[in-house]
């Protein structure tokens, strides 16, 4: 008798349990399950179900994942030894000591954010005795990757616990809530520890210890670890010394996993691909960044924001490098397309992804407390999806109406072609 | 005979909890998010409160067979404007510091719809002592969970309570920041009091199911 079969014995045998839902999740990640509609009543087959899509996400977060643990250990030793004079990605980057430094900081935030977070959803399935659902998968990869790599984990664990519970549960669990869990989390990390959250201190592991030990009096050469935006809010961007293509392929400081545009692409367009993520969303959102930079870059050439100001480092930034510094990237492409709390219609996913990029970018230049615009600003789009959703579809119900005040209605009802032609037209 | 009747013991108990007005009628929400960070201020607050509601409900319940129900409205504003101004008037004096804390919310008790909700639903059709029962009643309702919230987000976000620390010293680290803890300064923004008074309301209900509306 092979496994699942043999689980699936033992579901049938603790169905109706106080902790069946829990085993039931166990199983049903394990193996697709033995209960399927019955031939006659299905119309609509897919095979892509929700533990299907979440596996996809995750898929195209594995990449970044397994970059950021390079990058942690890299910023790591460049800050204590400078960056390595002619770069070369197998000597400098792919290392076992850069990877190490992965394993030791980035690797127990995924186990602690998938734990905690799990811990949660289950306790939440017992008691309210519904199916354990597959929304955290996702969730839980996604906050360990827009965290700053020093975060404490006892930290991690509160911020999911609230995360989880206020952002999702009191909703009704996955599919019912309103804002993004992941950001969520990162939100409430964001208001509730803001010293480890901004700054220039916590994007490089251990340059906190570092910057105590020199203000103790000790003599260690180190890098500051502020990230691009960091600079650029200080007006010093003349001092930073990444080039574009570090900036693109993720070479920089910031969040763990929010730093190599390249394979946020990549990713994106595996997503794309799939059709599991509206390509709409990031388009509108591309575009919007866009547009706001451009904005700011043409306020800058006309000369009305001097070099004096302090949104000059900012607003002078080139428009489309917005896209590859900071989450901007990863929020477009894993955050904004989230399908619960984005928009659901087509012509709404237009506007949403718009304004996340256009209002990120905004915040990013006029709140320097805020150089990460990109949660708040999806945040607040969630708020607004609903609304522009309501919007959209009375829109297309007003335009059918009109259409069906002018359609030409044949005078004769026995006439099969009016009925045909009304159809058609409504 | 008991000092109180049943009755009159309902007045007092019902609002502390199934009729309480923050978590089941939901008045007076502004004030419970502004003044809620330190627990001083929401015991202040509380007391105000009471005051106010008490005596308001007394004055107004002695006066309702002369008051024209057309301009019953203003003459309630009259009362509560005079009660709070008195209030307003012995914190400045008699605890300066915090009066600056409190700042307008103080003022703002007047248009706290706790006071003008139990002035209409109940002052004006009942006696003076129940009137007063009733407002001491509600006022503690009010005052139980600004003190709950005030608890919580004082002890969680700055580890006070009273302005005592009791979780240690932040800067010496020594009490729980020795372990790394850290002050959630999340609890201190007002949303922390939304999400605070939100989850109170969660228990309660799940507690009473008999609360939930029906649909």
């Amino acid at each position: 008798m092979s496994l699942k079969s043999k689980l699936h014995e033992l579901k049938l045998k603790y169905q109706g349990k106080k902790m069946a839902p829990a085993f039931n999740a166990f199983h049903t990640f394990l193996f697709s399950p033995d209960e399927t509609t019955h031939a006659g009543g299905t119309h609509v087959k897919a095979a892509d179900d929700l533990k299907r899509t979440m596996n996809t996400v995750i898929m195209a977060l594995i990449p970044v994942l397994i970059f950021s643990m390079f990058n942690a250990g890299y910023q790591h030793y460049s800050a204590i030894n400078g960056f390595p004079a002619d770069f070369s990605l197998m000597n400098d980057f792919l290392t076992w000591d850069n990877f190490w430094i992965g394993i030791i900081k980035v690797l127990p935030l995924v186990v602690v954010s998938y734990a905690v977070g799990l811990i949660v959803e289950f306790i939440f399935a017992v008691i309210k005795g519904h199916e354990v659902e597959e929304g955290y998968l996702v969730t839980g990869m996604l906050v360990p990757l827009i965290v700053p790599v020093d975060t404490p984990l006892w930290m991690l664990s509160v911020a999911v616990v609230f995360g989880v519970v206020i952002g999702k549960e009191v909703f009704g669990g996955t599919g019912m809530n309103i804002l993004n869990p992941a950001l969520t989390i990162r939100a409430f990390l964001f208001f509730a520890y803001p010293t480890w959250m901004s700054g220039d201190k916590v994007w490089v592991y251990g340059a906190r210890e570092r910057s105590e030990e020199i203000l103790a009096g000790a003599n260690v050469d180190a890098i500051s670890g502020e990230t691009i935006l960091g600079y650029l809010a200080q007006n010093k961007g003349a001092e930073m010394t990444y080039s574009v293509s570090d900036m693109f392929f993720g070479f920089i400081p910031g969040s763990v996993g929010e730093t190599s545009a390249f394979l946020i692409l990549l990713g994106g367009l595996f997503l794309i691909f799939t059709k599991i993520a509206s390509w709409r969303i990031m388009l509108s959102a591309v575009i919007g960044s866009l547009v706001m930079g451009l904005i700011f870059n043409q306020v800058v050439d006309f000369g009305w924001v001097g070099e004096s100001s302090k949104f000059y480092g900012l607003m002078s930034f080139d428009f489309w490098k917005h896209l590859i510094v900071g989450g901007l990237a990863f929020g477009i492409v894993y955050m904004a397309t989230d399908p619960v709390t984005g928009s659901q219609t087509n012509k709404g996913k237009w506007y949403y992804g718009f304004f996340i990029g256009f209002i990120s970018v905004m915040i990013r230049v006029f709140n320097p407390a805020y150089p990460e615009g990109v949660f708040l600003a999806i945040l607040l789009m969630n708020v607004f999806a609903p609304t522009i959703d309501h919007y959209v579809v009375r829109g297309n119900i007003k335009r059918r109406m009109n259409r069906l005040k002018n359609a030409t209605i044949y005078p004769k009802d026995s006439d099969g072609k009016a009925e045909e032609l009304k159809a058609e037209t409504v | 005979m008991a000092l109180l009747s049943k009755k009159d013991t309902n007045l007092i108990t019902d609002p502390l909890a199934d009729n309480n007005p923050i978590t089941i009628q939901v008045l007076g929400i502004c004030s419970a998010l502004a003044i809620t960070a330190e627990l001083k201020a929401s015991l202040v607050m509380a007391v105000s409160v009471m005051f106010v509601l008490g005596a308001g409900n007394v004055v107004i319940s002695l006066m309702r067979n002369i008051i024209p129900s057309k301009i019953r409205i203003i003459v309630q504003l009259i009362v509560v404007a005079t009660l709070v101004i008195i209030v307003d008037q012995v914190l400045k004096a008699f605890a300066y510091e915090l009066s600056k804390t409190l700042a307008v919310f103080v003022g703002l008790i007047i248009t706290n719809c706790i006071i003008m909700g139990r002035f209409e639903a109940f002052a004006l059709a009942n006696g003076p002592w129940r009137s007063f029962l009733d407002g001491i009643g509600n006022s503690l309702g009010y005052g139980v969970i600004l003190i709950i919230v005030g608890f919580f987000r004082e002890l969680l976000g700055s580890g006070t309570l009273f302005g005592i620390p009791v979780l240690g010293d932040q800067i010496e680290k020594t009490g729980l920041y020795a372990t790394g803890y850290e002050n959630n300064g999340f609890m201190i923004i007002p949303p922390a009091a939304l999400i605070v008074v939100g989850i109170i309301i969660w228990v309660q209900r799940s507690r009473n199911p008999a609360l939930v509306e029906e649909n």
